[in-house]
């Protein structure tokens, strides 16, 4: 209750009833499933209209050349490096993939991310520590890498009882949660702001108190979506760039 | 003051879990905002002295904000887990 207005709890905002398969205990399917459908749909999409082999690109083509030129230089190229463009599909489906769950957000009569639940930012943070830490297991061998990732060069020696612990910790506990995290909240934020301005227009237009200020959160309402929009793209590419990162830390030979 | 006594006070006077929550989220959400604030002024100060440099300026702003923002964000988490 805030000024009056019957707010919805948290779970009413992101728990849906399943619509098929109801009574089975693993696979039932509700909203955020189907938004999974329809994320990995239009990501293969991308990269088969992107699989055209035109010498002049036309249409959808465009549209995936300048996406595989975005990942490529703004990512791939800044974050591991000219030997990271075996990476490049990998990212682009991460951003893809992430691209399309988030702006469900603003997609009328869906308007729901599916990354505004926990599962599926951890499995996309998890997947990428396994191939993070797996391709520096592969560039640098076990020990090497195990070397490479704690101890920092060039400290002295009784430093290394201080940061050992501290670099283990960072690089292998907090930074996927801080990775799938990020993402998560985020977006879950961003449908908790839309849901209360929408609530709040909705509650005003009912009791039909307040014709002056109604104008105020529906204003609101459009302005948060496309602020969401930027929003979503934003997050999906933060997301990627942080993939990139760990990857490019835990190939890279400098020091 | 002891946190027993804050803890009566606040029973007292009617504050609830969720108030504290709230409050809490909002302090956290302090630092994060200074941080945020000083970083994106000092990469619009490098992408005005040197333009042809933005592109460059612009990922590692963005990462910066990613890493910043972090912190914002598990305060918000936290303060779900604890109303």
């Amino acid at each position: 209750m805030i000024l009056g207005l019957e707010f919805p709890p948290i779970s009413h905002v992101t728990n849906w009833p399943e619509f098929a398969l109801e009574n089975s205990d693993y696979f039932g399917i509700n909203k955020v499933v189907l938004i999974y459908g329809f994320a990995v749909l239009f990501t293969f999409l991308i990269f088969i209209l992107g699989n055209k082999k035109q010498l002049v690109p036309t249409g959808a083509q465009n549209l995936a050349e300048i996406s595989v030129e975005f990942i490529e230089d703004g990512i791939v190229m800044e974050t591991i490096g000219p030997k990271g463009v075996k990476y490049t599909p990998l990212l682009m489906s991460f951003f893809f993939f992430v691209f399309f769950c988030n702006i469900f957000e603003i997609v009328p009569f869906i308007q729901m991310p599916a990354t505004a639940r926990i599962a599926l930012p951890m499995f996309l943070a998890l997947f990428a520590y396994v191939v993070y830490h797996g391709s520096g297991f592969i560039e640098h061998g076990p020990i090497g890498y195990i070397k490479h990732a704690l101890i920092v060069p060039d400290v002295p020696i009784a430093m290394h009882l201080l940061l050992v612990p501290i670099e283990f910790v960072s690089k292998f506990l907090v930074q996927p949660f801080s990775h799938a995290v990020r993402l998560f909240a985020n977006l879950l934020a961003g449908h908790i702001l839309l849901v209360t301005f929408a609530t709040l227009s909705s509650a005003l237009w009912a009791k039909n108190a307040g014709l002056l200020i109604l104008p105020l959160p529906a204003a609101a309402v459009v302005a948060f979506t496309a602020f969401e929009l930027m929003v979503s793209f934003l997050q999906a590419y933060v997301f990627t760039l942080l993939a990139g990162v760990y990857i490019g830390a835990a190939i890279s030979h400098e020091h | 003051m002891s946190l027993s006594v804050l803890a009566q006070e606040a029973a007292a006077s009617g504050i609830t879990d969720k108030g504290i929550a709230a409050l809490t989220y909002g302090l956290g959400a302090i630092g994060p905002g200074i941080g945020i604030g000083y970083l994106v002024g000092q990469s619009v100060q490098a992408m005005a002295r040197q333009p042809e440099a933005a592109g460059m300026v612009r990922t590692t702003m963005f990462l910066g904000i990613a890493f910043v923002e972090a912190l914002a964000l598990i305060g918000f988490v936290v303060f779900f887990l604890a109303q």
